[in-house]
């Protein structure tokens, strides 16, 4: 099949950035959609065109590198990562218009490319249980319910690929950011940390331009790992929980 | 954070207050007595531990400091989603977002409006489309005749319009507040489409009835 | 074949102490000299990649009070390649009291890497994967738990115990994010600077001692020069040498390959691990393949047609033209053969041209009787989320059709030599995770990618580095000191010359291609004919690499064609070597199967008189013999056998 792609082009950060238009012809249903781009590259280089840049890595969506908007929807049409995302899902001739996360949290590098380090820094603010090497005791000295396993398993699994803030009408990364709040809350290792935890990173996320919450759930509609929008629920009460005990800070 | 917190309270406060307010206006189907002596007794709420019209005074300012908080708040983190996206997308498309979230800020800023029409028109009287009267069941009455449809249409769009604020507000304080589970996501989604619902209808009934003469 | 190599002197490991197997690791331990606390933070260390060996070499380093530099390629540590894989840890805690302990683990391991590992690493191994659960438990990592609150386990990859602990299908992601959390962690107590989107580009030797990377910033290409008193390499596999592999698309053995080229030896590069449940190819634009869990050879049965070029749909082929050719074969494991000879066992049907699926490189392995047998819905429990995957790529639903699988390049047992202290044979250049060679063999069993990783970068390394740390700090060293000038020169050169050639082919063409004549000839079996026309090729390729690639753009920019071409030049040197390796061992064994070495039935055979030694190559120029250092294998503990699956 023969598409039609709109692409944002964009130099580098401090460049405008623009849409550009490129015809990619004999795509097969069965490529995925960055295979597809990389047949558009192969073909803007051997006519001398830079390549289009864009994050990808492991390809089989459990690493969080790829991502861009697809017709106005953070990884496309199917619930999946971008790299999981395949042509079958587009007709031919469909001009598909395709741009990158847009979030003052997350500056365009190049082209496709955006620099999500903001997350990073939220986890560096408290997202995690400090348990230097060594200190750890037997790993069957604390019994975890298996309900309370399994859902910090589930908010465990995002991947950090921003989808929800690209998603978010507030650029918000409240469910990232819910996401670790109730994968360490869930767990009885976690308790010691829970509190300062959850101020310190919303505090982080604040800080790095996030918009606010307005519990809208784009973000938990688009999430390639289905995490669930009530994590930020269970963000929020442990906010309230430990304003109210007064122990964090 | 705190900002959300605000918003989630004085929204409630404000739904709280609708559901009292439709209480107050359902009573006139009871009649011209009962819905004046209704409107009369809330200026003797409280006596006499309260002076005359204390309670409401009590009331009106709890709701002002309300709604500028929820104004105020809601404006801050508007400012802020705004900022947290600089350039926006050239294609746009919903995933599963309700009409009513997509129109809380400027459905809000309706409200607002239609809120200070509403007290000039059926409490100070300074706006009187049917002409000026004491008893508030005859501005009432006058105000929603026939000829005045225009007045009558403005309420019922600004009612329907409290009607989606209240379906996603009600949803998103209880969330921001955090009653939201995975098991609860659709009770809470129903409560808030009931509550907006039974609200919206509570407050239609009252202009409509009059505008097709049920209540003369 | 002494043409294509010259044979050095021998080595050996000095660092393993002698004595009971079981008290070598506590010897070691003992004897290593200690870094008072106080003199810790004058000492700084560079750790290069973020994956489980990296990322917990990182947080412990950092933990201990050490100054820590680390890299990455990727936008975030938390992408590293460990977060992709799938089964499980292995630890021999006996949670199940199934007979397991720490010895069985070893003697497992030992065995499974086919007597080709070192007995002192690999007990080493079994005894510190005991640590590595508690460690990440109590770090938060989400373990499958039952009922009662405890850790579930499970039997993987034919072994009779169950020792291996799961995060559901994504045990690797789990696992990383825990080592993540606490780099992160340590990023925000200021023990360790992070540099994300930086790629190492060469290895700085002074005095004949690692000092330092030269690194490429790659948003801005400024070359940086980074120095520290050791440099650890944690850069995982080379398993994109053959372009099509279960590797994510970064994964590339430059950080290795320039500091083998620096003297560090490189050490079994032909053993490659073939992993035969994979979603084959489906087209030429493909750039990746996607493993599935070996789990589904427990319920699926695996066919082809038995006559060749049957172009009938699979549901339509009756029994009697059907060939299970693995229950035919193997009738005592059937469908649960190793992994290595179900592999190559698709391989041979589908050259005798049997396979299925586009382009014949495929066969089908079948749900049809298990769902007849157990119902859909028990299916579905089971193995939903692998179907779902399946149907997601290849647009076929699973329940209906049977799947196509086919094998692929997973995983790397050779990389650079190191000693028992995990150092390589520069001074100071430590390695761990995949990146070396050490604890595998030949073969790697099923879940212990992960506890390597892991006890390499939580217990071993950092217990063994502070022996070498102890030495100092060295002399404080500048972007001015004439080996770090020539070093990041080079690095200049070597991208000033890939942007000049302008050519007319671009860096995935000749990646294509090598990876074609990489799995062509130097795959799942190997002969003499074969390799020695593939290093041919490699080297003409190599040249018209050299001549003919075309790079668009600046250094100064992101330029992700660049960087292709830097690291598709070293694969070209690496694929040479391993070639010369594959041929020069004249036996099969584990990953490295010799067409000329096998039994009547066809099955590999080992030459243990010959070849029990690790080989440790030595590089001398591109294109020039290298040279073979062999590091003799004893085994005092488990006895050598041939195995069979007959």
């Amino acid at each position: 099949m023969n598409i039609t792609l709109r692409v944002w082009r964009q130099k580098g950060r401090d460049d405008k950035g623009r849409m550009v238009t490129y015809k990619v012809e004999d795509v097969s249903p069965d490529m995925s959609f960055l295979e597809m781009l990389d047949v558009l590259n192969e073909k803007l280089t051997l006519e001398d065109e830079d390549p289009v840049a864009f994050d990808h890595d492991c390809r089989e969506g459990i690493c969080g590198a790829c991502g861009v908007v697809i017709d106005g929807v953070a990884h496309g049409p199917e619930t999946t990562t971008t790299c999981q995302l395949h042509m079958r899902s587009f007709s031919d001739g469909d001009v598909i218009t395709v741009e990158p996360w847009r979030a003052k949290a997350f500056p365009v590098v190049k082209d496709l490319v955006v620099d999500r380090s903001a997350f990073d820094r939220i986890i560096q603010a408290g997202g995690y249980i400090s348990a230097p090497t060594g200190t750890a005791p037997d790993a069957h000295a604390m019994p975890v319910p298996k309900t309370d396993a399994d859902r910090a398993f589930d908010a465990a699994t995002c991947i950090g690929c921003g989808a929800c803030v690209a998603a978010c009408p507030n650029a918000s990364g409240m469910l990232f950011t819910a996401a670790k709040v109730t994968h360490l809350g869930m767990l009885p290792q976690g308790q010691p940390e829970r509190e300062a935890r959850v101020v310190n990173m919303l505090n982080q996320h604040d800080e790095e331009d996030f918009g606010g919450c307005t519990n809208i759930g784009e973000c938990a509609a688009v999430c390639p790992k289905g995490i669930p929008l009530d994590t930020i629920s269970q963000l929020n009460r442990d906010l309230l929980g430990s304003l109210a005990s007064g122990k964090a800070e | 954070m705190a900002l959300k917190s605000a918003m989630a309270v004085t929204g409630g406060i404000l739904v709280l207050f609708l559901i009292a307010h439709m209480y107050g206006n359902l009573n006139v189907f009871a009649g011209q007595e009962a819905f004046d002596s209704y409107s009369h007794h809330l200026r003797e709420l409280g006596e006499p531990m309260l002076p005359h019209g204390g309670f409401l005074w009590i009331m009106r300012v709890v709701l002002l400091v309300s709604i500028i908080v929820h104004a105020y708040a809601a404006a801050v983190l508007a400012i802020r989603a705004n900022r947290a996206r600089p350039v926006r997308y050239q294609a746009r498309k919903r995933v599963q977002r309700s009409y009513a979230s997509y129109t809380m800020r400027w459905g809000g800023v309706l409200i607002a409006l239609f809120a200070i029409f509403h007290i000039l028109h059926l409490t100070t009287n300074h706006i009187h489309p049917g002409g000026a009267f004491d008893s508030p069941y005859e501005r009432l009455v006058a105000g929603f005749q026939p000829e005045f449809f225009y007045v009558t249409l403005f309420y019922i769009l600004s009612v329907i319009a409290v009607g989606f604020h209240l379906r996603h507000g009600i949803w998103s304080a209880l969330t921001t507040l955090g009653a939201n589970k995975a098991s609860r996501e659709r009770p809470l989604n129903i409560i808030a489409t009931v509550l907006a619902l039974v609200i919206t209808i509570g407050f239609l009934l009252t202009p409509l009835s009059v505008t097709f003469g049920l209540v003369e | 074949m002494t043409e294509l190599f010259i044979e050095g002197d021998p080595i050996r490991d000095e660092k393993a102490p002698e004595g009971p197997i079981e008290e070598r690791w506590d010897k070691r331990r003992f004897s290593a000299k200690l870094v008072n606390p106080a003199n810790r933070r004058k000492l700084s260390v560079i750790i290069v990649g973020t994956g489980l060996a990296g990322a917990s070499a990182a947080a412990t380093l950092g933990e201990a009070g050490y100054q820590v530099t680390s890299f990455c390629y990727q936008d975030s540590p938390r992408r590293a390649h460990s977060i992709a894989a799938q089964g499980g840890i292995n630890a021999a805690k006996n949670y199940r009291n199934d007979g397991d302990s720490i010895y069985r683990l070893f003697y497992d391991t030992v065995k499974g890497g086919d007597f080709r590992s070192r007995e002192s690493n690999v007990y080493r191994l079994s005894q510190v994967s005991v640590e590595i659960i508690d460690q990440c438990v109590a770090q938060g990592v989400p373990f499958a738990r039952e009922y009662g609150g405890l850790l579930d386990n499970r039997s993987f990859g034919g072994v009779q115990v169950s020792r291996t602990f799961y995060a559901r299908g994504q045990t690797g992601q789990q696992l990383l994010i825990g080592a993540y959390q606490a780099l992160e962690r340590q990023v925000a107590a200021g023990t360790v600077q992070m540099h994300t989107r930086h790629e190492m580009l060469e290895l700085i030797v002074v005095d004949g001692k690692a000092r330092g990377i030269v690194a490429r910033d790659m948003v801005t290409g400024e070359i940086q020069t980074h120095f520290a008193d050791a440099v650890v390499l944690a850069t995982g596999g080379y398993g994109n040498v053959f372009y099509l592999s279960t590797n994510a698309m970064g994964c590339n053995v430059t950080a290795s390959w320039r500091a083998h080229r620096k003297g560090a030896l490189f050490a079994n590069p032909c053993y490659t691990q073939i992993h035969p449940t994979c979603i084959p190819v489906s087209g030429d634009y493909q750039s990746k393949l996607t493993l599935m869990s070996e789990s589904l050879r427990n319920d699926g049965r695996i066919w082809v047609p038995k006559k060749g070029d049957d172009k009938r749909d699979p549901r339509e082929i009756p029994e009697e033209d059907r060939d299970y050719y693995l229950e035919r074969l193997y009738p005592a494991f059937g469908n649960l053969v190793p992994r290595d000879i179900a592999s190559r066992a698709a391989k041979n049907v589908c050259d005798e041209g049997r396979g299925v699926g586009p382009g014949g490189l495929g066969v089908y392995l079948d749900f049809a009787d298990a769902i007849k047998r157990m119902g859909r819905p028990a299916v579905e429990a089971k193995y939903g989320n692998l179907f779902d995957m399946y149907q997601r790529i290849t647009g076929e639903n699973p329940y209906e059709v049977p799947m196509r699988i086919y094998p692929a390049v997973h995983y790397t047992m050779g990389g650079l030599w190191v000693d028992y202290d995990l150092q390589s044979s520069i001074p100071g250049l430590f390695v761990t995770g995949e990146a070396n060679f050490s604890d595998h063999g030949a073969n790697r069993l099923g879940a212990s990618a992960l506890m390597q990783g892991l006890a390499d970068g939580y217990f071993v390394l950092p217990n063994t580095i502070n022996d070498y740390l102890a030495d100092g700090p060295f002399e404080k060293l500048d972007e001015d000191t004439p080996e770090a000038k020539e070093a990041a020169e080079a690095v200049r050169a070597r991208i000033d010359t890939l942007l000049s050639i302008k050519g007319d082919r671009t860096v995935d063409s000749f990646h294509k291609e090598l990876g074609q004549i990489m799995w062509d000839y130097c795959g799942m079996e190997r002969n003499e004919e074969g390799l020695r026309k593939a290093i041919d090729r490699i080297r003409e390729l190599r040249d018209e690499f050299w001549r003919n690639v075309k790079v668009l753009g600046e250094n100064d920019e992101l330029n992700q064609a660049l960087e292709k071409a830097g690291r598709v030049a070293d694969f070209f040197e690496l694929a040479e070597l391993m070639c010369i390796d594959a041929l020069h061992r004249r036996e099969s064994c584990g990953g490295h199967f010799r067409a000329e070495s096998q039994t009547e039935d066809g099955e590999a055979l080992r030459h243990d008189d010959e070849f029990a030694y690790v080989a440790a190559w030595e590089f001398t120029e591109t294109g020039e013999q290298p040279v073979l250092h062999k590091e003799p294998l004893e085994y005092e503990y488990v006895e050598m056998k041939q195995r069979s699956y007959k």
